[in-house]
């Protein structure tokens, strides 16, 4: 009895809150928009019974989506943002997280915390800050400027540029942890065998180093990609009207055109593309666990 | 052998002022005198008195204080009984659905979990509000907390467990008296980090409140779309002050216990 308390009652909260809203959400990605509240019209009902509910499922709003270019263009650059701001992170953060796991043990808990820091401070403020930074009398053109390094003042602010800066900033943390958990782990003396037998200090990083923190990396990019595939505040706050992102679509959707099963629909494509990322990244995640056992 | 080259000295710099420069660049000018932001013009603290005065964002705090705490309080104990759950519970009917759920939520994009949970809010009438931002708070937190607590829970030795039991201890009072003393700093972390959480999360409240319940960030976006303003600069810099307080303090607190830990264990060694 008591066990049965135990088990039912998270499973009946995320049944609720988790399974149903989400069920929800794809029914109402098969309904028809209608100038009604709430705005959809559904095509369940209980008299006809569920034959007749899948003969009449048209796909109508998915095929609205393939259509409308807005939508794939939108997918495709989330995709293409999502993709380029991981490379980006991955190599700002690889650095940091390397240069950690070589610093004198002491120091190690301290820059450790300096890391998690910024990850527990908000993230609305944190994008915030580049917005003065950025802005085109923003600090780093002022700073630009006054060293005469450029003439007229940058246009940085509302392009894709500060969307990059801003993702690989507020997603450093998640970069920089995995990867160091493997260098710290990594055997000091394997390195320096490369070394004895003849490789570079180059080569031996390239031949021994990197592989060795390979789950780390991998790891690494599936926590930063799958977020920013989906991110909505930092396109929303620095990016500009054409850094198009499929959770800015998605939000404008909702909220300015009242469409709720087009909002619905573009919900469940976004949630169709995020299973791969995340089935990878699952098998990665074993593969080390068993590599630890 | 010493690796700490010149090369690691040059990108732990680097990549620390990158993390850091942009918050000290806004503590910065929340003390400017002049109402453009990018322009210094002295020292002054009347953002901050202005601030103290903006009843708006005085209530928003307050609203998003309230839903921070109910939210990471019931997320700790449904967290915690899903990890228990996950790591004692045994086989049971829709273990693989439940594994499932828990882990979903963690990488769900914020859109789409704040959109189901509005469309199951109007879908049975509940008039949205600090209630429905609690419920939605608590369900995502959750699923934090019982991966914090479950990690906690599958390093522990299980034998002090049925240690207890053996001596006459009941399972509940075995649970009280062993397990929860033993995972009780996963559970603190675990609601501070469904704390800091549900006060730093725009996506899914905007999705889930109605007129009645503004929160923070809510209200910080709303403001900021308009462009940087130092009374937002303020505002960040005490937020900012009060988790790098939190932090250290949590920190230097576990530290100060593991090491009395370890002496008492090597301690209990020697005799």
């Amino acid at each position: 009895m008591r066990r049965f308390f135990l088990i039912a009652t998270p499973y009946t909260w995320l049944l609720l809150l988790f399974l149903v809203p989400f069920a929800i959400v794809v029914k109402i990605s098969l309904s028809d928009t209608a100038l009604a509240i709430p705005p959809y019209v559904p095509k369940f009902s209980w008299d006809e019974g569920i034959g007749a509910y899948f003969s009449q499922l048209d796909f109508e709003n998915f095929v609205f989506l393939t259509e409308d270019d807005l939508y794939w263009k939108a997918y495709l650059s989330s995709f293409k943002i999502a993709t380029i701001s991981t490379l980006l992170t991955l190599l700002v953060g690889y650095p940091i997280a390397y240069g950690m796991a070589r610093s004198a043990p002491e120091w190690r808990p301290t820059l450790m915390m300096l890391v998690i820091l910024p990850f527990w401070t908000s993230f609305l403020i944190r994008v915030y800050a580049w917005m003065g930074i950025l802005s085109n009398e923003g600090y780093l053109n002022q700073l630009l400027l006054w060293t005469g390094v450029i003439d007229t003042p940058l246009t940085i602010l509302n392009t894709n540029t500060a969307v990059y800066i801003g993702i690989v900033y507020t997603y450093l943390p998640f970069m920089i942890l995995p990867i160091y958990s493997a260098l710290e782990r990594l055997d000091e003396s394997l390195i320096e065998a490369a070394e004895d037998l003849g490789c570079s200090r180059l080569s031996a990083f390239w031949l021994v180093t990197i592989p060795l923190s390979k789950t780390g990396i991998i790891a690494g990019c599936f926590l930063v990609f799958i977020p920013a595939l989906g991110e909505f505040v930092i396109p929303s706050l620095l990016g500009g009207s054409n850094s198009l992102m499929i959770g800015k679509v998605l939000w404008e959707e909702f909220f300015s055109n009242r469409d709720w099963p087009v909002a619905s629909a573009v919900a469940v494509i976004l949630l169709l593309i995020l299973v791969i990322p995340i089935v990878l990244f699952q098998r990665n995640q074993q593969k080390e666990q068993e590599a630890e056992q | 052998m010493n690796r700490t080259s010149w090369f690691n000295v040059v990108s732990l710099t680097l990549g620390f002022a990158f993390l850091y420069i942009p918050m000290i660049i806004l503590i910065i000018f929340s003390f400017n005198e002049s109402k453009l932001v990018t322009v210094w013009a002295g020292f002054s603290t009347k953002w901050y008195g202005e601030l103290m005065q903006n009843e708006a964002f005085l209530n928003a705090a307050w609203v998003t204080i309230k839903v921070a705490v109910f939210s990471s309080t019931i997320a700790t104990v449904l967290g915690t009984m899903a990890a228990y759950v996950m790591v004692r519970g045994g086989r049971f009917r829709g273990r693989t659905l439940f594994s499932g759920m828990i882990y979903a939520p963690l990488v769900m994009p914020e859109v789409i979990t704040g959109l189901s949970l509005l469309l199951l809010f109007i879908g049975i009438g509940l008039d949205r509000g600090v209630l429905t931002i609690v419920l939605a708070h608590s369900t995502f937190s959750m699923c934090y907390v019982s991966v914090v607590v479950s990690s906690r829970l599958v390093t522990f030795d299980r034998s002090l467990e049925e240690a207890a039991l053996d001596l006459g201890c009941s399972a509940p009072q075995a649970f009280r008296l062993v397990t929860l003393p033993i995972i009780a700093p996963a559970v603190i972390s675990g609601w501070l980090l469904a704390f800091t959480l549900s006060l730093d999360d725009l996506v899914i409240a905007s999705f889930t409140t109605g007129p009645s319940a503004t929160t923070l960030p809510i209200k910080i976006f709303s403001a900021v779309r308009l462009g940087v303003s130092p009374e937002i600069n303020a505002l960040s810099t005490i937020m900012i002050a009060i988790v790098t307080i939190g932090v250290i303090t949590t920190s230097l607190i576990s530290k100060h216990k593991m090491v009395r830990q370890k002496r008492e264990e090597q301690e209990a060694v020697r005799n």
